[in-house]
């Protein structure tokens, strides 16, 4: 466990808002990227000396280019109703984690040199010149919003601060104040393939030795295949499934699912990362590039689809984003969807009894799931509204005996952020993580106590890693999160 | 006094039909250039029109996300709608049977928009989170529509003005009767009323109150999720990237 020196947030009897607390949060946020870092993906080495010209000339150009900006800066009224709603300002209690106050950060700027009244009257509508402090203010609070978007669930107006996160980061990126963790993985997916720089061999071995272990297991031939051209699906996935735990045994619940469909498949070493965080700096241009290899990929392999591995911000890319940044998929099989979520697969073949499940092989597990923000806020699996809380449940409860859903108000589209999204998956926000999972495990906490859950599944590589490192915080065991694909991979009756 | 509010009547028409306009015409003209709907979200345009709706009429977000906000700003907003519309017997004649149908219910919602605007106020000052986000301007705008509600209120229920020949006054306003006007009555509520009004009228391109024409603008609100089945592509995008094959 890593060493602690702030306070876990103690459980609270009833989740209360907490009393506002101003300024605890203030610090110097992330890691700053080096030049070395910041250079491969477009952006200056280091803080520009016109920074304040360049910023706002970038705002002026995003205001042009994105409705949800303009529309946003614009329309808030104040209400209030979104103070309460995000999981930082729970677990923190700084104002500034209110996503209204995080918002108006970057809306004082805005007010100040973009509107008649924050020219003429600043002080009247709250307009602020862009000073090295409020830089600063930025780069630490634009790096306490996870972007999960349970904010905009509650506006009366939509207003996602997502969005304005996003925009605010690649507004700083654009003046050389870029964020390390985020842009050291772009840098690594463009010039390896994926987040965490596994080269092409290691990856081959790790495939080839998971084989053996399954083999091992249940004396049964099962493949990961990778780079084989001609294969029917193309699967793409975080790169975390190949090595971390819980992650990896998903991956081995993939390869099941595949096997026993009898459909061939193939992983690529090309694009063997499915996570892309160009979103989370805010980047459509590096957004894009990092799409553009699936497609590379797949007209390469002579695939006829592509299916997406558990992970929440690389599902929301695929789903909502990817033909718009890297289509037309006309060249894809257009009797499926294109992409395809592998819970929407694994789905299918359950509802056709294709897939032989073992439940009681998972009874050891009371389970509960995790809704990730991006699979939940941002994007669908099925054929209808709300098809990504369905079927995920459908899976476990195929899976397993024994599931219990943590309280209404902290799942489906009101789900809380795992506390480790949007980039900020990153030792050096250790104490931010923690406290913003705050609302989280005092949902898990409550099914704990009433259910005796002794497991919580999540499909998103960061909550995976995220719930492993902060769950020993809160009194729970690592090993209590699950990939839904190890329920399968545990119940499943392999031919 | 008949020819400064006249006039001030026309010029903050102006502005804010043309302010209106041209912040319409920029928010319809920023490209979208990513679909970006909060989930669930609905498959169809209907759908997409359903869910608007839900939120301008019955404020369902808000609804989820607090009662008292809701409560007030349903309050405030619903009876802003029923009083407006009961103005309307100011401005046409003769006056249409509805209008006159609405009239005594025009004049008691007047005491739920005092209520609602009374009680938005209270949560924003003694809500700390609420007063934390609040601006001087988020007062004023309670204030003066506290304002633009009382000054009608004394006028309809203590101290009432002349309304034939302030409606005569109106109408030669509406019909361009320029420095033709008829004499506005000398009433303080009434004079405090029309200047306060005047007032919003003119900040309201400029300022929060662009919420309403924001709402129908609002991506995560107004797009159909069918970003797998359709391409969403920008304008901009295409130019910027249309060399680039594969
Ligand atoms: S997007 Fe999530 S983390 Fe960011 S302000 Fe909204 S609720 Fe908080
Ligand atoms: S809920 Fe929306 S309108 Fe209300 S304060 Fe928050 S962002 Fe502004």
């Amino acid at each position: 466990m890593a060493k602690a020196n702030f306070a876990t947030p103690a459980f609270r009897p009833y989740p209360l808002i907490p009393a506002l607390q101003a300024d605890v949060m203030k610090g110097n946020g992330p890691f700053v990227a080096k030049p070395e870092i910041q250079k491969p993906l477009g952006y200056p080495g280091e803080l520009l000396d016109n920074w304040q010209e360049v910023a706002l000339a970038k705002m002026g150009e995003l205001l042009k280019k994105y409705r949800s900006l303009r529309v946003f800066l614009d329309a808030c009224v104040k209400c209030g109703a979104c103070t309460d709603k995000c999981h930082y300002l729970l677990g923190t209690a700084d104002p500034k984690n209110m996503p209204v106050a995080r918002q108006d950060l970057l809306r004082q700027v805005y007010r100040r040199y973009f509107t008649l009244g924050g020219k003429l009257f600043p002080k009247l509508v709250g307009a602020q010149d862009l000073t090295k402090e409020v830089l600063d203010d930025w780069y630490n609070y634009y790096h306490q919003c996870s972007q999960c978007r349970r904010c905009s669930v509650f506006c009366p107006y939509g207003i996602d601060t997502a969005e304005i996160s996003m925009a605010a980061r690649e507004i700083m990126a654009c003046v050389g104040k870029g964020q390390k963790y985020c842009n050291e993985i772009i840098g690594k997916v463009y010039k390896i393939g994926n987040n965490l720089g596994l080269p092409e061999p290691a990856l081959r071995d790790t495939l080839a030795g998971l084989e053996e272990d399954i083999k091992l297991d249940t004396d049964v031939d099962v493949r990961l295949p990778l780079d084989e051209a001609g294969a029917e699906i193309l699967v793409v996935t975080p790169s975390a499934d190949f090595f971390a735990e819980p992650h990896i045994d998903g991956l081995v619940g993939y390869a099941k699912v595949f096997h026993q469909a009898g459909i061939s498949w193939t992983l690529s070493s090309h694009a063997s990362e499915a996570a892309n965080f160009g979103m989370f700096i805010g980047s459509y241009d590096n957004m894009r590039r990092i799409a553009l290899r699936i497609r590379e990929a797949a007209l390469d392999l002579k695939v006829k689809r592509i299916v997406f591995g558990e992970c929440g911000h690389a599902w929301r890319v695929a789903y909502s984003f990817l033909n718009t940044l890297a289509g037309p998929f006309d060249f894809l099989d257009q009797r499926y969807p294109i992409p395809q979520h592998i819970c929407e697969f694994t789905y299918d073949l359950i509802q056709r009894g294709a897939l032989k499940l073992d439940k009681s092989a998972n009874d050891h597990r009371r389970m509960t799931f995790h809704d990730s923000c991006n699979v939940a806020r941002a994007s669908r699996m099925g054929n209808i509204p709300g098809g990504q809380f369905i079927i995920p449940r459908a899976i476990i409860k195929a899976t397993c005996n024994y599931y219990y859903d943590m309280p209404a108000d902290t799942i489906h589209d009101q789900t809380f952020c795992c506390g480790g999204g949007g980039g900020l998956l990153t030792d050096d926000l250790m104490e931010l993580r923690v406290k913003g999972a705050l609302p989280r495990m005092e949902a898990l906490k409550y099914v704990v106590d009433n259910h005796g859950v002794t497991h919580m599944a999540a499909i998103c590589a960061i909550c995976k890693s995220q719930f492993t490192k902060v769950l020993p915080f809160y009194g729970f065991q690592l090993d209590q999160i699950v990939s839904i694909h190890q329920l399968v991979s545990d119940a499943i009756i392999l031919k | 006094m008949t020819t400064l509010y006249a006039i001030l009547l026309y010029v903050a028409t102006l502005i804010f039909v043309l302010g209106l306009a041209y912040r319409i015409y920029e928010y319809a003209s920023v490209p979208a250039p990513l679909k970006i709907p909060t989930m669930p979200a609905p498959l169809t345009r209907s759908g997409v029109v359903l869910r608007i709706l839900s939120e301008v009429v019955l404020f369902q977000s808000l609804f989820r996300s607090n009662k008292w906000i809701w409560l007030f700003g349903v309050m405030f907003h619903l009876a802003l709608w029923v009083v407006l519309l009961r103005h309307l017997r100011y401005f046409i004649e003769p006056v249409w049977t509805w209008v006159v149908l609405v009239q005594p219910f025009g004049k008691y919602a007047s005491f739920f928009l005092f209520i609602g605007l009374v009680g938005l106020l209270t949560r924003r000052i003694v809500v700390e989170r609420i007063r934390y986000i609040s601006n001087p301007s988020d007062y004023l705008m309670l204030i003066l529509l506290l304002v633009i509600g009382s000054s009608g209120m004394m006028m309809t229920f203590v101290k009432h003005t002349d309304i034939v020949q302030f409606k005569a006054f109106i109408l030669s306003v509406v019909h361009l009767k320029l420095f033709h006007w008829q004499p506005l009555p000398l009433n303080a509520p009434l004079l405090i009323h029309l200047a306060a009004v005047i007032t919003l009228m003119i900040i309201f391109p400029f300022s929060k109150l662009l919420h309403a024409p924001g709402v129908f603008f609002s991506p995560t609100r107004n797009q159909v999720d069918n970003s797998r089945e359709q391409r969403h592509v920008a304008r901009w995008a295409i130019e910027k990237f249309e060399t680039s094959s594969r």
